[in-house]
Order: C-alpha cells, then structure tokens, then sequence
C-alpha cells in the first residue's frame, strides 16, 4: 500500500496554484485534506502523476458572513473548523449536524470543505449539504473565475464540472429563510461509516404553517449526490399531513433514488430505507420549523 | 505479611512502555543496508501458471532480486504440516496438503504469493510488482462447501479424487436410539460466515543472517517462536541456536499468527541468506486480508431430539468446515467445534460429523474462539428453536438440561485438538446461568420492561447463552525463573506475547513466591536466544502452562535461596520468611540477607563447591497437563431494534465468566472486553465476503467493517464465577476466547425476541441491517 510515484508541488498561493495547474492538465491533481485522494493513490487506485497540494495556500481558509445572512467558506477550511465556528452554528445547524456525520474528529480535522466537494464521492455528506442549501459554487482558473450552482456541479460518481486547469475556491451558502427546520437522518452500519442510505431535508413555513418550499437531499442511493423534486411539487403551498409526507416519501424511494445491491444490503432494503429516512427527515424538519 | 498479587487487579507492569512509545515493533526495526520485500499475489483465485515473466520488474532501478518458486529449485517444497490430525479417531479420514510458500504450477487461491520482489526500499519493490507478467489458464473457481465435494466440481489437487479434506465421524451413545425416544426432533441448516483475526498490527519479518557468527536471527510477530525457530533451522540447515528467533512487541494476534511454513518464513530467511543482507517484510492491511488465514466458514446441518419437558435426548450435526485451498493447520478448527458443541449439556447421545473441504479461497486456521463458536451457535440455536416448537421459555431450556457441579469431571467421548478424550475439567453452569439471569434481571425484562417498551413503540428484546471455553491444552510450555544480583528477579519463557498482559500476571506469580515486588520482576517472552523450548499462544493457554512452570520453577527458587541463606544466617529453613525481596530469620527481624547477596553467593568464583551442587538462584520448570481445563460462562444481552431500518442497539450485556482463578481480574476483564468485541463484530459488522470469481470484496477496512470503540456499549457487565481447576496448583484456566464465543448465538435470539414474530428464526451467524430487514419482511410474509 505505498503510491505509485508522482510529482509533487506546493505551491503557496492562489496564483501560483492555478499555474502549476495549467501548467500540469491532466496530469495534476489537487491534494487537499487528503482523508481520499491519499488511501485511493496507496491502494494504486488512483495514480496521478503529480500532486499540487494546496495546504499551504493560507488564503483558500476562511469562513466570513455574507451581507445577505449566508456564509462564504473557503475551500481548505477544515471540516472540524466549519463544525466548530459560531457564524455556521447560528445561521446553518443542519451544516454541523451534517459535518459531526462525516467520519469521525481525527478524520475532520484533516479533511476540508471544498475537497469533499471537489472530490464528489456518491456517499459524501457534504455534495448533498450543498445541493440542499443551493450552494454557489466559485470556481477558478488562470483566466478568471467563473460561478456554479450545486446543481449544477456535479455529473457523475466522483465526476463535477471541474477542469483540469480549475479549482473550487470557495462555497457560498444563501441564507436560509425564515421559519425553516431541517433533519438529517442516516443508516449506517457504523458510526462514522458509509451511509447505506442518508436524507437531508429542509422545510420552509409561511405563517399559517403551509409549506413554503421543502427540499430533500439523497446521498449513498445514487451516482452522486441528489436533490429530489418531488417534495416540493407536492408539498408547496400545503399543510404537511402524514399523508402526504409518506406520499412523498414513497415516490422518492421508488422513482428519485436509484441504490445499488451490496455486501452490506440489497436494493429493496435501501429503497425502503429511502422511504423511512425521507419520511422521518420531512416530519422532524417540519417540527424543527414550528419551534 | 508481605502483599500477595496472584487475584489482584494491579495494573499492568508493561503499560508505562507502550503508551510512552517506547517498545520495539518489528516495523520500528531498521538494519544497516536492509532491503524490502514485496510480494506478488495472484489475482486468480483457481488457475494453471504457464509463465510468469519477471524480466521488466528485475529490471526496475532499486530491484535487488525477483524470485519465483522456479528459482528456490530443491528449497521449494510444500509444508510441513503444522499440525497432524490426531491418529486415535477410527475410520478418520485426512488428506493433508500442506502449504506451498509460493505457488508452483497451480494457483489454489487469489492471494496466494506467485513472486517476490527484493528492492532498496517498499515503494520500489510495489512498483516492481506491478511489471510482473502473470500468464495463466484460468480454471474454474469453487467456493461452495457443498458444492465443492459434488462428483463434477473441479479438482483443486488433483491427485485427489475429490476435494474433500477430511471426514470424521465421532458418536458418543446412540443419535438413533434419541430419535427412537424422541417427542420431538427440530432440524436447522446453521451458517456461520468467515472472519478475519484483524489485529492491530498486521505479520512481518525481519531477518539478518551474520555468516561470521553463523547466526541467523529472525525477529518475527509470529505466536509460535520456537516452532517457526525449529522449521527455519530445518529447512536451512542449521542447528537450532544458529537460528535466533525474537519477537517483538507484537500489537496482537488472535490467531492467524500462528501459522508458520508460509512464504515469510520459508522464503525470505533463504533470501537474507543468499543476498547476504537484511530483509524486511511488514505485511499491509490489504496483503493481510489477501495473505493471512482467517476463520470459521461452517455449513451445519443440525438436529436435536428431546422429550415434551424439554429434556434433550440427543444432538446430530453434520457440518462442512471450508479448510480453503489446503490444511495445514490439521484437524483443530472443527475438532474443536466437535468438542464444544454440547459442552454445556447433559446430551446422552451425541453424533457429530466434519465433512472438511478444500475450496479455492483462504487457508482456515484458528482465529480467536477456533470452532468453539461454531459449536455453541449450533446448540444454542437448536435449543432457542427447541424451545419455540416446545412453548418454553430460553432459559428454562437451558436451566432444565445444564450439566451440574456433580457431573465433573466428565470425560465427553470427543477427541478435541489435543488428540486425546476431551475431559470436562471442572464447572458450575446452572451458578452461571443464574448469576446473568438475575444481574440483567431476566424476568422482570420479560414481565415488565420490554411489554412496556413495546407499548411505546420499541422492539426491545433479551438473549441468553451458555458457553464452554477449553482452554490450556498441552502439550506443554517452560520457563527459567533467576534471582540475579540486584535482588531483582527475572522470567524467561519462549512463549509469546502480543498484548494478553504478560509482563504483569507472570511477574505476579513470581512475585508472590520470591516476596519481591511485581515491579521487580523481569518477564522476557519470545525470544529463542534466552529459553529454548516451548510450543506458543494459541488455545488460551499462556496463563496456564506458563504461569504453572512460572509457579513450579519461582519455588525451586524459593527453596534454593532458602537453603542458602539457611546455612548463611545458621537457622533452619523453617525458621526463615522470604519478603521485602530479602530472606531473614523470622524472629529477629535485623537477621537477615538480601536475595541479591543470596543470588551473589549462590556463584562462587573460587573455592571449592559440595558435590552435586548447583550454581546461581534458577531453575527451569515445564507444565504439561494431562487435558484441558474447561472455561465456561453464560452471555445475556438486551437489544433495540428499529424493524423499519433493521438499526440496533446493544443496550446491556452481561457475562458471567468462570476461568478458575483469576491472576489478574483487570487483565481477564480486558480479555473478556475485546473478546465480546470479535464476537458482537462476527455477529453483526466482519465479514469476508468472496464473489463468484473467487475474488476477497472486502479487502480492506472500508469494505470490512471491524467494530469500533464506538460500536460498542458503554459497558460491558462481567461476573467472575471461580470454579478453581483441580488440574494445577494455582486452579487457573484461559480466558482469552471466552467473550467471543457466544455473541452470535446469544444476538441472533435477541433480535428474534425484539422483533416477535412468531415465524422469524435467524439461520446465520452474522446477519447486518439489511438481513434483518429481510428476516422481517420474509416473517411479515411480504
């Protein structure tokens, strides 16, 4: 389990990252918190020809308030940090609620925002976080930058939009409306471990407790991360019955997931998970938005 | 009254070492002018080899050497064979094929080693394995163990005709006189998944050969030092102490490092010896799940006939036992399954047969509990299956049938892994059954808490299982036990150690029969360079053996430094205390001698010595008992069960564990903790899983899930009951198997109980979150 060789390069700023990506194309890849890219190049599974590290580039870490009430977080901010920070607490709990579900502290600790993004692993909680929160997503490049939505973002397992030559910077957060409670709910056989199947969702209010909007968000049950329709058509502008959650929940089992049979469980036990975690999530949100 | 440490729970002399990060790992040994090792595994799990070309991998700058068993010539030669079968059993049949420490001609297993790399560093030698060329036939796999002994399924030695192993049969009584009596006969097909002994720290080697001194010395994680010492003498001709065997701190073993004859130890010594320079091999996570034996792996077909009162009238079992693609650890895996079956029970008839077949996947060697589970999981799933045909309750069924405190010892008719009879040593089941039921109050979970929780919406539910641990089996281990000239005392033994607390329950032995300080004894283990004899850790029996010869040779010690002083202070031994690591004359406390003076004395370096006398405060000591002694406990467990998510929760676990005496509680608590651990990780997180290409899928830590701190319940509730064994002086028995044994059994009847359908009964050992569901949705009639 040692690397194939590579070339290595940390550069120190934003700049001189961006050449040494133009500079290396396919050959480059970034190396961020590393708690992926380093077991996959170890297990030769993945073989770049050369790493640009960007731990050492100090401005890429940051996470400041937006004037609108949402946050711009840094792509090297550590997961531990973003988990930790007053300003996300206040404005994003389900942020943080989600981060304490990523591995485990140690892990955290190394790993960054913008790299789990970046890195577009099916069974990552962050890719799901930001397609629920709808994320802007700035992207840079040696000609300039440019900005994409999360849905917009990623296209397959471990495949985003990104080229060669770009890096994500920074992850914008709109803030989250008024009178909006959000749940996360997961099965995992381990704590920390892979979700076999996992839902984040958020429900918005208006004042006679009709849904304003409610977004639910699917990881582990697909080829990327995956932002269900289906609630809010049915939901806006409705009161929240029992009924129609589980409505919902048996449409999105069925027909906005798409799990896989393995070692650790069938399809139809993740579909069913599907069904009782989006249930369960759209429930608790909607308790969470009346409080 | 000096201070007596046998029974108490000191804490352990080797911690301040090991968490100060100052003991040598065999990975923290570095060499002048050390190479590295890698090796080439095959990636076909069944195939003819017809090249493999190593020329563009020899060729890699920083590649010292390439080797293929072509090029070991006459060194090449499979086995030996570890362990014999056991000769005493009639019409046994066994076909031993040994290992081959590097595959020649034929691929029995994907892992299996087909070359090995010698570079200046690991990152090249992994490079170099990448430009091997493998050309092989690829012939068709066979993982099923039915399948496999069918008349048409490929032969994996073809010399045989046909892939069964081994088939023993061994009857105590009459199963067909059972059936004849029989109210009832309940029938199960039982499985019990494989699993690895993932330690902490994965096998290595490491070997310098000094051609001056003609001195080979091998530091090595493995659990047999002198065995492996003995086989690396005989295959390359050496004298044994030209051959210097060392563990050294080893983070764990569990089994699988047991085995020796592999390509570590065959072909790597051989290697140092021919380049003349120092090797290294430390085996990563992934080349353990691929190159380490592993374990359990049963098919049973299983039957048992009792009365309407729940008396049990006899037990059949017919079990396949997968050996991989050879055996040769013998028969001591299902050997031990026969002897643990129904341990626990007063079975008057008792058939029970091993259909042993190789297949084309890992060699089956023990792992930490070594068919002892399989066993129990079989009766106690028989019984929880009797008891819903029959309306009783669990442990009624198990209370009405236990074996009581009269029936010991009981010799059981079943030739265990010792190869004689097994004899049930000492016990007191129903003091066991009873203490669990009572600390996890069984009746009141039954009569209020769960139909209270159910009433809340909560699937809780209550298991109980008995097991039996034999332990501290022969056939023998030694020590040398020294008074030096400080006073301080020193204990050798070639026995090893990868955790188990030896530092600690060793010196506490001695301790107490030298009157010195636990902190004043020296326990050295593993190493053939300072004791020469012994056999290893396997069959929970270091506590035993070594601590007996400990005990039997600290008091030759005793009774030399005793005489001596005798005649130095002129007063009869009978007169003279031994403590305060001084001897003195019991009435006039400022008589006296220290030991170290004593030790002094004891090696005169002029003069004249009596005839016959024997210099230095030591003596050597072996303990080999006639027969196991018998470990046994029972296991209570209440879980939460989410029936639409198949999520759980271990909420309490309680065991009541009997290994005799307990030299130190703290460490048998410790043993008992990480046991339980395997056996909730058997139950319901480790699997090796092959695919239908013979493939491992979980070769690693992502795809296998080990249990973590974190998995586990806060505490773990363990009663000691003390049935002291009469087979030695301090009456202690092992216990390092004992909490893995019984968690499957004693987990699946609690699931079943949480969920409470009448038509749901778990057939496997190790079931997850979806298997759950599905045992739901299948009960439901969905």
């Amino acid at each position: 389990m040692k690397p194939a060789p590579f070339d290595y390069y940390a550069p120190t700023s934003v700049e001189e990252a961006l050449d040494k990506l133009t500079e290396l194309g396919y050959s480059g890849k970034v190396l961020a918190g590393g708690q992926s890219l380093i077991p996959a190049m170890n297990f030769r599974m993945a073989r770049p020809t050369a790493l640009v590290d960007l731990n050492k580039v100090k401005e890429l870490s940051y996470i400041k308030p937006t004037a609108d009430g949402g946050l711009a977080i840094g792509t090297m901010t550590r997961d531990s940090v973003v988990e930790d920070d007053i300003l996300v607490n206040e404005r994003f709990p389900i942020l943080v609620n989600t981060i304490k579900h990523i591995a485990h502290k140690q892990i955290r600790n190394r790993g960054t925002f913008g790299g789990a993004i970046a890195h577009a692993d099916p069974a990552a909680q962050l890719p799901a976080a930001i397609l629920l929160l709808d994320a802007n997503l700035k992207v840079l490049s040696k000609s300039g930058e440019r900005w994409v939505k999360a849905t917009d973002f990623f296209i397959g397992p471990f495949m985003t939009v990104l080229e060669p030559e770009e890096m994500l910077a920074e992850v914008v957060l709109p803030p989250m409306a008024p009178r909006t409670g959000a749940s996360y709910q997961q099965v995992s056989r381990q704590k920390g471990g892979y979700a076999q199947a996992a839902v984040i969702s958020t429900v918005t209010l208006d004042g006679s407790d009709r849904v304003k909007e409610a977004r639910v968000a699917l990881f582990s049950v697909g080829e990327s991360a995956l932002l269900a329709s289906k609630p809010n058509q049915v939901l806006a502008g409705q009161v929240p019955t029992a009924e129609a959650i589980e409505e919902v929940a048996a449409y999105v089992a069925k027909n906005e997931c798409d799990p896989g049979t393995d070692i650790h469980g069938t399809e139809e036990y993740r579909r069913n998970l599907v069904h009782v975690l989006v249930r369960r999530a759209l429930i608790d949100a909607v308790q969470q938005a009346k409080k | 009254m000096a201070e007596k440490y046998v029974g108490k729970s000191i804490k352990r002399n080797e911690d301040r070492r090991l968490l100060t990060g100052n003991s040598t790992f065999i990975d923290d040994i570095n060499l002048p002018g050390m190479l590295h090792v890698a090796i080439k595994r095959s990636d076909f799990a069944h195939a003819k080899i017809n090249k493999i070309d190593v020329e563009k991998a020899k060729a890699l700058p920083g590649v010292v050497a390439v080797y293929t068993a072509d090029d070991l010539g006459d060194y090449w030669r499979p086995g030996p064979l570890q362990v014999p079968p056991p000769s005493v059993i009639k019409g046994a049949i066994f076909n031993a094929r040994p290992l081959e420490c590097i595959a020649k001609n034929k691929i029995r297993f994907s892992g299996e080693p087909v070359a090995v790399v010698v570079a200046e560093d690991r990152y090249i030698a992994e490079d170099a394995l990448d430009l091997i060329d493998l050309d092989v036939e690829i012939l068709p796999y066979v993982g099923d163990l039915e399948k496999t002994v069918a008349p048409d399924a490929p032969l994996i030695h073809e010399d045989l005709e046909s892939n069964l192993a081994a088939d023993v049969v061994q009857e105590v009584g009459s199963w067909e006189k059972a059936v004849a009596e029989a109210d009832v006969v309940v029938k199960k097909r039982l499985l019990v998944n494989r699993v690895a002994g993932a330690a902490l720290e994965n096998r290595g080697i490491v070997v310098n050969w000094d051609a001056n001194l003609n001195l080979l010395t091998v530091w090595a994680t493995t659990q047999g030092p002198i065995p492996m010492r003995n086989s690396i003498a005989k295959y390359l001709g050496l004298l044994e102490n030209q051959v210097r065997l060392i563990n050294p701190a080893i983070g764990g073993g569990f089994g699988p490092k047991i085995m020796s004859s592999q390509i570590d130890d065959v072909v790597i010594p051989w290697i140092a010896m021919k380049l003349k320079r120092p090797i290294k091999w430390v085996e990563d996570r992934r080349e353990n799940f691929l190159g380490t034996t592993s374990e359990r792996d049963q098919l049973h077909y299983a039957e048992i006939a009792l009365k309407k009162d729940g008396t049990i009238l006899g037990v059949k079992d017919v079990f396949y036992h997968n050996t991989g693609a050879y055996n040769p650890y013998g028969m001591t895996v299902p050997l031990n399954t026969q002897a643990h079956t129904v341990s626990n029970y007063r079975v008057p008839n008792f058939l029970t047969e091993i259909k042993m077949v190789f297949t084309n996947q890992m060699v089956v060697t023990p792992v930490r509990g070594a068919g002892r589970p399989q066993g129990v999981f079989v009766m106690e799933r028989l019984l929880d299956a009797a008891a819903e045909e029959l309306g009783m309750d669990k442990a009624e069924i198990r209370r009405i049938n236990l074996l009581q405190p009269e029936d010991f010892p009981l010799r059981s008719g079943i030739i265990g892994q010792d190869f004689v009879e097994g004899v049930l040593d000492s016990g007191n089941y129903p003091y066991a059954l009873e203490q669990t039921l009572e600390k996890i109050e069984y009746e009141k979970f039954k009569k209020e808490i769960q139909p209270k929780a159910r009433a809340e919406g909560k699937y809780k539910g209550i298991g109980i299982a008995m097991f039996t641990e034999g332990t501290a089996v022969g056939p023998y281990e030694g020590c040398k036990v020294m008074v030096g000239v400080t006073g301080k005392v020193s204990v050798v033994t070639a026995y090893s150690n990868q955790g188990q607390g030896h530092y600690t329950t060793f010196a506490q032995i001695a301790a107490d029969n030298l009157g010195v300080k636990v902190t004043d004894v020296d326990v050295v283990t593993g190493d053939s360079g300072q004791w020469s004899w012994g056999v290893g850790a396997f069959a929970s029996r270091g506590i035993t053996l070594v601590g007996t010869a400990i005990h039997n040779a600290s008091l030759k010690v005793r009774e030399k430094a005793l005489n001596l002083a005798s005649k130095l202070l002129e007063t009869p031994v009978d007169e003279l205390e031994m403590e305060d690591s001084v001897v003195r004359v019991a009435d006039i406390p400022e008589k006296f001698i220290s030991l170290g003076d004593l030790a002094m004395r004891s090696n005169p370096t002029r003069g004249t010595v009596e005839p016959g006398m024997e210099p230095g405060l030591e003596a050597a000591s072996y303990y080999g008992p006639p027969h196991g002694a018998t470990g046994f406990g029972s296991l209570g467990m209440i879980v939460e069960v989410d029936p639409e998510t198949g999520k759980i929760n271990i909420e309490r676990i309680v065991i009541t564990d009997d290994c005799g005496q307990p030299v130190n509680p703290m460490v048998v608590d410790g043993q008992i903790h990480g046991g339980l651990q395997m056996g909730i990780g058997e139950a319901f997180y480790e699997n090796l899983v092959y695919d239908d290409y013979g493939q491992l899928v979980t070769a690693s830590f992502m795809d296998y899930l080990f249990p973590q701190a974190t998995d586990m319940p806060d505490k773990f509730e363990i009663i000691h009951s003390q049935t002291k064994s009469p087979l030695n002086p301090l009456g202690i028995k092992g216990v390092g198997e004992a909490g893995a044994i019984a968690p499957p059994a004693c987990m699946m009847q609690a699931f079943e109980d949480a969920l409470g359908l009448k038509d749901m009964f778990i057939t496997e050992s190790s079931i997850n979150p979806s298997k759950l569901y599905h045992y739901v949705q299948k009960a439901k009639g969905a």
